[in-house]
C-alpha cells in the first residue's frame, strides 16, 4: 500500500464521474476568468472602437456575435464585460461575507440578547424585498460600480450571518473550545483562531454560490436603469442596452445574457460540488 | 403550544416596526422628494410653490414625526394618498392586486405541480439519466436573469412566430368579444408571465424538495418501514413524503419577498401594470405613500405567511414544541 491520502487515477476517475456536475461547473468558472484576466489578448477588437460603416451587422465570420447600434464587436465588449461582472461579483460577496461572518460568529457566540437583536435584523432584512432596498439605495448614491458593489453586499449578509451562527453554536461547546478557554484565551482568539476556522465551510458554499447570485443582481439593476452604466460594459449592461433593439439585432441580448447564464451555472454548480465533497450524507 | 403561539405573535410587531421604519427611513434620504419629482418638469415653478407644496405633503416636518405620522395612519389601515395623482394609495393597490395575484398563484400552482415529483423521482432514482437531465435543467433555470428568459421569449414568440401576444395582460380592443374569447385573450395574454414566473422558483423547490426527500429516505424509520415487509410505493408515498414535504410549508412562507420583488421585474419586462410595476414607480418617483402601502402589507403579509408556517410545522412535528 502506497500513501494512503494520494488518489488512484481510477479513484479520481470514480471521483470526477461521480461529481461530473461540479467538475464541469469549476472548468466554466476557470475559464471565466482565465478570459477576464486576458482580455486585452483575447478580444479581437478594440471594446470601445466605433465604426459606423458596420452598424447591427448580425454574427458573421468577423463579429461572431455581431456589432452594436454602434458598429462596436459585441464579443469584444462582453469580454471586457467579464472582468466588471467578476469584480462586482467578488466583492460585493466578500462584503456579505465578511459582514456575515463578523454578525453571526458574535449572534452565535454570545447568545442571549445580542443574539435575538442580530436575528431580530435579519429577520427585518429577509422580509423586504432585496430589489426595493437596493434600488432605492442606488437612487441615493448614484450608480457607480463601488456604489453597486456595496449595496449589494450590504443586502446579501443574511444568509452567511445564519450559516455562521449555526456553526458557532454547535461549535462553542466543544471540548478543544472549552480547552482553549482554560489555558486563558481570550474571547476574539477563540472565536477567530479556534471556531472560525473549523465552521468555515459552510460559508464556502454559500460565497461560491453568492457570486452567481450576485452577478444576477447586477443583471437585474441594469435592466431597471441602475446597474453599471453605459459606456462601460458589464454583462447586465450589455444585455439591458440590447433589449430595446431586440425586435432588429436579437443577438445584443441573447449574447450577453448566455455568457450570464453561463457563468452563473458554473459558480451554482461549483458550489453544489463543494457541498457535496464537504457532506457526504446524501451521496449513494 | 399557545405559548409557542403567543410568543411568536409578540416576537412579530417588533419585527414589522422594524421594515417600515428602515425602509421609510431608506427611502426619505434619497434626495428629491415627491414636490421635486411633481416640478421637474416646470422650470417656471417658484421656491415658494415648491415650499406650498413640501408643506402640503408634510415634507417639511422631520423625518421621525413623518414617520410617526404614517405609522398612526397605517395601524388604522390609511395609507394615505398617492403623490402623483391624489388618489387613494388603497384604491391604488386594490385595482392592480388581481392580475399580480393570479399570476403569481397560477406559477406557484405550475411549481408545485412540476416540482414535487420531479423532487420525488430524481431522489428515488438518484444518479439515474432522469435525475442528471433534471439536475441539469434545474440548475440552468436557477442560474440565468429571468428576465432574459423572457426577452427572449417574446422575441421568438410573439415576434418571429407571432403565436403569443408580447405585452399587457389583455388586447387593446377587446370590446364584442364574448365571454369566452375574452377568457382565451386572458389567457394567452399569460402563458409567458406564468411560465417565466414559474422557473426560477421550479428549479429551486425541486432542488430542495430532491434533497429533502434524500434526507428523509436515509432515516431509521425508513428502514423499518422496508423491513417490515411494506411495499416500496407505501413507503415512498406515505412515509417519507409526508415527512419530506414539511420544510416545503416553510420555503414557501419565506418566498414572499422574493416573489414581490421578481413580480416588479416580470410586470415590467411584460408591461403589466400590476403590484410590482406599481412599487418601482414610486421607488423612482419617491410616491412615499404609495411604496409603503405596497410593502409595509408585504411585509406583514411575510411574517403571518411565516407564523402560519410554523404554527404548522409545531403541529405536525412535536419535537419543535420542546424547544
Amino acid at each position: 500500500m502506497s500513501d494512503p491520502t494520494s488518489l488512484t487515477v481510477r479513484q479520481t476517475y470514480q471521483q470526477v464521474k461521480q461529481n461530473w456536475l461540479a467538475f464541469g461547473g469549476g472548468l466554466l468558472v476557470l475559464a471565466v476568468f482565465v478570459i477576464a484576466i486576458f482580455a486585452p489578448w483575447v478580444a479581437p477588437y478594440d471594446p470601445s472602437k466605433i465604426d459606423i460603416r458596420n452598424i447591427l451587422v448580425g454574427p458573421n465570420s468577423q463579429h461572431l456575435f455581431g456589432t452594436d447600434d454602434l458598429g462596436r464587436d459585441v464579443l469584444s465588449r462582453m469580454i471586457w464585460g467579464s472582468r466588471v461582472s467578476l469584480e462586482v461579483g467578488f466583492v460585493a460577496i466578500g462584503i456579505a461575507t465578511i459582514i456575515g461572518i463578523l454578525l453571526g460568529a458574535i449572534s452565535g457566540y454570545y447568545g442571549g440578547y445580542i443574539d435575538s437583536a442580530i436575528m431580530r435584523a435579519v429577520d427585518i432584512m429577509l422580509s423586504i424585498p432585496t430589489i426595493f432596498l437596493v434600488l432605492t439605495v442606488i437612487a441615493i448614491l448614484e450608480p457607480s460600480i463601488i456604489n453597486i458593489m456595496i449595496v449589494i453586499g450590504l443586502t446579501s449578509w443574511m444568509e452567511p450571518a445564519r450559516l455562521v451562527r449555526a456553526e458557532f453554536i454547535s461549535l462553542k461547546e466543544r471540548e478543544f473550545v472549552t480547552a482553549a478557554r482554560a489555558l486563558g484565551a481570550a474571547d476574539g482568539r477563540i472565536i477567530f483562531r479556534h471556531i472560525l476556522p473549523n465552521g468555515l465551510s459552510p460559508i464556502l458554499v454559500s460565497a461560491t454560490m453568492g457570486v452567481g447570485g450576485a452577478i444576477l443582481i447586477e443583471s437585474a439593476l441594469s435592466f431597471l436603469g441602475l446597474g453599471v452604466q453605459p459606456p462601460t460594459p458589464s454583462w447586465g449592461s450589455l444585455l439591458s442596452s440590447g433589449k430595446d433593439n431586440i425586435e432588429i439585432a436579437w443577438w445584443l441580448s441573447a449574447f450577453p445574457g448566455l455568457a450570464i447564464l453561463v457563468t452563473v451555472l458554473g459558480y451554482n454548480l461549483l458550489g453544489e460540488g463543494i457541498r457535496d465533497a464537504l457532506d457526504p450524507r446524501q451521496r449513494e | 403550544m399557545l405559548l409557542y403561539g403567543i410568543k411568536r405573535l409578540l416576537l412579530m410587531a417588533p419585527i414589522l416596526l422594524g421594515i417600515t421604519l428602515l425602509s421609510f427611513t431608506i427611502m426619505h434620504m434619497a434626495p428629491g422628494g415627491p414636490a421635486e419629482a411633481q416640478m421637474e418638469f416646470s422650470a417656471k415653478a417658484s421656491a415658494e410653490a415648491r415650499e406650498r407644496l413640501r408643506k402640503l405633503y408634510g415634507a417639511d416636518q422631520p423625518i421621525h414625526k413623518q414617520y410617526l405620522t404614517w405609522l398612526t395612519k397605517f395601524v388604522t389601515l390609511d395609507f394615505g394618498e398617492a403623490f402623483a395623482d391624489g388618489r387613494k394609495v388603497k384604491d391604488k393597490i386594490l385595482e392592480r392586486l388581481p392580475i399580480t395575484l393570479t399570476i403569481n398563484f397560477l406559477s406557484l400552482g405550475v411549481i408545485l405541480l412540476v416540482a414535487i415529483p420531479i423532487g420525488i423521482l430524481s431522489a428515488t432514482h438518484q444518479y439515474s439519466l432522469l435525475d442528471r437531465f433534471t439536475t441539469m435543467f434545474v440548475f440552468v433555470g436557477y442560474s440565468m436573469p429571468h428576465f432574459w428568459l423572457a426577452l427572449l421569449l417574446i422575441y421568438l414568440l410573439g415576434v418571429q412566430w407571432g403565436i403569443l401576444p408580447i405585452s399587457g395582460k389583455e388586447s387593446l380592443d377587446t370590446t364584442g368579444f364574448t365571454t369566452w374569447q375574452w377568457l382565451m385573450d386572458r389567457a394567452d395574454h399569460l402563458v409567458l408571465p406564468v411560465f417565466v414566473s414559474a422557473v426560477g422558483g421550479l428549479a429551486g423547490l425541486s432542488r430542495y424538495m430532491r434533497n429533502n426527500m434524500l434526507e428523509v429516505m436515509r432515516q431509521d424509520y425508513i428502514r423499518t418501514a422496508r423491513a417490515k415487509g411494506l411495499p416500496e410505493n407505501t413507503v415512498i408515498y406515505k412515509h417519507a413524503l409526508r415527512n419530506a414535504l414539511m420544510p416545503v410549508i416553510t420555503i414557501l412562507g419565506l418566498s414572499l419577498p422574493g416573489i414581490i420583488g421578481g413580480s416588479a421585474i416580470m410586470e415590467q419586462v411584460f408591461g403589466i401594470d400590476g403590484m410590482g410595476r406599481l412599487m418601482l414607480q414610486a421607488v423612482f418617483s419617491r410616491d412615499y405613500n404609495v411604496a409603503m402601502g405596497v410593502l409595509a402589507p408585504a411585509a406583514a403579509l411575510t411574517m403571518i405567511g411565516n407564523f402560519l408556517a410554523d404554527i404548522g410545522y409545531a403541529m405536525a412535528d412535536p419535537r419543535v414544541r420542546l424547544k
